[in-house]
């Protein structure tokens, strides 16, 4: 793996040009697309979380490492579907109706993306049939619902109760989250997780998949 | 343009403390503001109920509690005024009714408590900016815009005495900038985008509030901008010196809202407020400790400093031993007004001034860019300059030189990571081009998905 550490110093600095052409590199030499992602490339954004968590990086550094790795990805991906490989789980997310804060909601966003997730981001103050249409066009294992007030919080159980109606299945599994939000809000509402902050948020949607991929 | 401020209203350390303004405003039941005393601001909020039309009789009573409440604790303390403050929730803005109906009966407690109790009032209105709801945001037309003017027009009728927003051009692309860490796209959205749309918005606002001889137009915040990124550095997502920078910056689209006609009193949570009394003379509203219902504050005791309204942000209706929550911070604030009022009617209201400064100085960047003395520095930079987007520059490059002679003199301590950020924000402010135009060129062609020059009336360019 002669071009690991430089494409880990290219994540972990944020470098999105430099990612992108090493992983060509990569490539390029012979290393299986798999193993690049699941081996180098995603343990690098693991020790992105781990310097954010440990408040060495803040956000910015966060999430131009995220933006590293897409650019790596984007030269990846086409190996990775040739070779049929499929991502982590796919995952809507979306701040629910009546909301409009999107800040945490594009940061969670990020990281599951660079944990490697499918990630279709429906924006703010998203109606319960816009996560059902979602949930069925981009066949996702998890949805993820933010909320910042606690007036709109109530929207998050309309929404799971929405989805159970319309027939999504169980293992579609809701994650939850926002600074208003709480573990104990979470289990009243039926979802299936909770986490205050975007690193535990991809642990937890890893946790959801229960080990498997999509 | 109504007032081009090439001065300072408020030049002399002296002349820049809580309770009095150049300009003191009249509203309301015969409340003045800035005209001798701190008075509270009461602001208030729903607990956790689903607004919608099933549930709309519920949201009546929980306002209807609040008023009657609020007011009879005022009354109770004595309070020699009070401004109640009502957000609108984006709901109660995109049904336009909905808020002047609130409107009407908090104003209805307000009126009874006048006529029967003399309580000096004023009842604050500030719809919800949905402009926002589309990407890019549609800010100059369109459905949203439509019911928020709507809401202005219906609150005024229904008796709102002081009109406020918490506007959100350029916000589209400061998050950006905010979550990338990357300067010129902050300086793009704080000095080229929003001093525009505060312009055309407050042009709009003014008209609203002149259709009711009793209602002013107060002021704006830079809520979304400032203290996104000051409750980011509190998560220590962004860093402290990053959020103190953009305090002041923040202040120069604030302003715009006084040039096209805005009197005061600004909304409580724009903190960039001081700059603003110190340029305008016009009253203002801040929030410190007394928000922490609502949110932390590393600037809890310095805010209070210069202002003329003392607010706590938001509360839930919820109940507390003591009564409901919203009475409760009534008695708080008042308490804190009463405090502030006796010190100055015995001649030491620069001496709780600056105890209150010095409490909080300098142990955060964001209230060593808060102090009296830094007001006038940063407001000073400001009016120096011509024009938005390099009064902007100006107010980022005097709050980096105060953090920075703060730190060398040993009295501000930064983090090693805190020390690497003022340097880079450094290197960037002094590398900016000079003119707007280069800029806003460097943004469109690298952020350009993010936001309408339509919107900003920048189309064609």
């Amino acid at each position: 793996m002669s071009q690991s550490e430089p494409l880990l110093e290219a994540i972990l600095n944020g470098d999105a040009k430099a990612a992108a052409a090493l992983a060509g590199a990569a490539l390029e030499s012979g290393m299986d697309p798999l193993e690049l992602v699941t081996k180098l490339m995603i343990p690098a954004m693991d020790e992105v979380g781990r310097l954010f968590e440990c408040e060495e990086y803040f956000v910015p550094e966060l999430l131009l490492s995220g933006r590293a790795m897409r650019a790596a990805l984007e030269v990846v991906r086409p190996r990775l579907v040739a070779a049929g490989a499929q991502p982590m789980g796919r995952v809507v997310i979306g701040t629910v109706k009546g909301d409009l804060h999107d800040i945490g909601k594009n940061l969670v966003s990020s990281m599951l993306e660079g944990g490697g997730f499918e990630v279709h981001d429906l924006g703010a103050d998203v109606p319960p049939e816009r996560f059902i249409d979602a949930i069925r066009e981009h066949k996702a294992d998890i949805v993820a619902l933010s909320a910042l007030l606690t007036v709109t919080m109530p929207a998050m159980k309309t929404t799971i109760e929405a989805l159970r109606q319309a027939g999504v299945p169980d293992n579609v599994k809701v994650m939850v989250g926002g600074a208003p939000v709480t573990q104990q809000f979470a289990n009243e509402i039926g979802a299936d997780g909770y986490s205050d902050n975007a690193t535990s948020a991809v642990a937890l949607a890893r946790r959801l998949m229960g080990g498997r991929t999509t | 343009m109504r007032n081009e401020y090439k001065h300072l209203a408020i030049s002399d350390l002296s002349g820049l403390r809580y309770g009095v303004a150049p300009k003191p405003v009249r509203c309301g039941n015969e409340l003045q503001i800035g005209a001798g005393q701190v008075l509270p601001e009461v602001n208030f909020t729903l607990p956790a109920i689903e607004v919608c039309a099933a549930n709309w009789n519920r949201v009546l009573e929980h306002y209807d509690e609040i008023g009657r409440n609020v007011v009879a604790r005022a009354v109770a303390l004595r309070a020699p005024g009070v401004v109640l403050e009502f957000e609108l929730l984006p709901a109660m803005t995109e049904t336009p009714e909905w808020g002047a109906e609130i409107t009407a009966l908090l104003k209805r407690h307000l009126r009874t408590a006048h006529e029967k109790h003399g309580l000096k009032s004023a009842l604050r209105v500030t719809p919800t900016d949905i402009r926002d709801q589309v990407k890019p945001p549609v800010l100059r037309s369109g459905q949203p815009w439509e019911r928020l003017r709507r809401s202005f027009e219906l609150c005024v009728a229904a008796g709102g005495d002081i009109l406020s927003i918490e506007s959100v051009g350029g916000k589209e692309l400061h998050d950006y900038g905010l979550m990338y860490g990357d300067l010129r796209a902050i300086v793009c959205a704080l000095g080229v985008l929003a001093p525009r749309d505060m312009a055309w918005l407050w042009d709009q606002i003014v008209e609203a509030a002149a259709a009711n001889p009793n209602a002013i137009p107060g002021g704006d915040t830079a809520c979304g901008f400032a203290n996104t990124a000051m409750q980011l550095a509190h998560q220590k997502m962004l860093p402290e010196v990053l959020a103190a920078v953009v305090r002041a910056m923040s202040a120069v689209r604030s302003l715009v809202a006084f040039e096209r006609g805005a009197q005061g009193p600004s909304k409580d949570c724009a903190y960039e407020g001081p700059v603003i009394k110190a340029i305008t003379g016009c009253p203002i509203a801040m929030e410190g400790k007394s928000a922490t219902c609502a949110h932390f504050s590393p600037v809890g005791n310095i805010a209070a400093a210069m202002c003329d309204l003392w607010s706590n942000e938001s509360v839930q209706n919820v109940r507390l031993l003591a009564g409901n929550a919203p009475e409760a911070y009534t008695e708080l604030l008042t308490y804190d007004c009463r405090l502030m009022n006796v010190a100055a009617a015995r001649g030491q209201a620069l001496v709780m001034r600056d105890w209150m400064t010095e409490s909080d100085e300098w142990l955060s960047p964001q209230a060593a860019v808060l102090s009296p003395a830094a007001t006038l520095r940063i407001a000073q930079a400001i009016v120096a300059e011509s024009n938005p987007y390099r009064r902007t520059l100006a107010a980022g490059r005097t709050a980096a030189a105060i953090l920075r002679e703060g730190h060398t003199a040993g009295l501000l301590a930064l983090a090693p990571r805190e020390r690497q950020w003022l340097g880079r924000i450094e290197d960037e402010l002094s590398g900016m081009p000079e003119q707007e135009d280069a800029l806003l060129a460097a943004m469109r062609d690298e952020q350009g998905s993010l936001f309408d020059l339509r919107s900003y009336g920048l189309a064609g360019q």
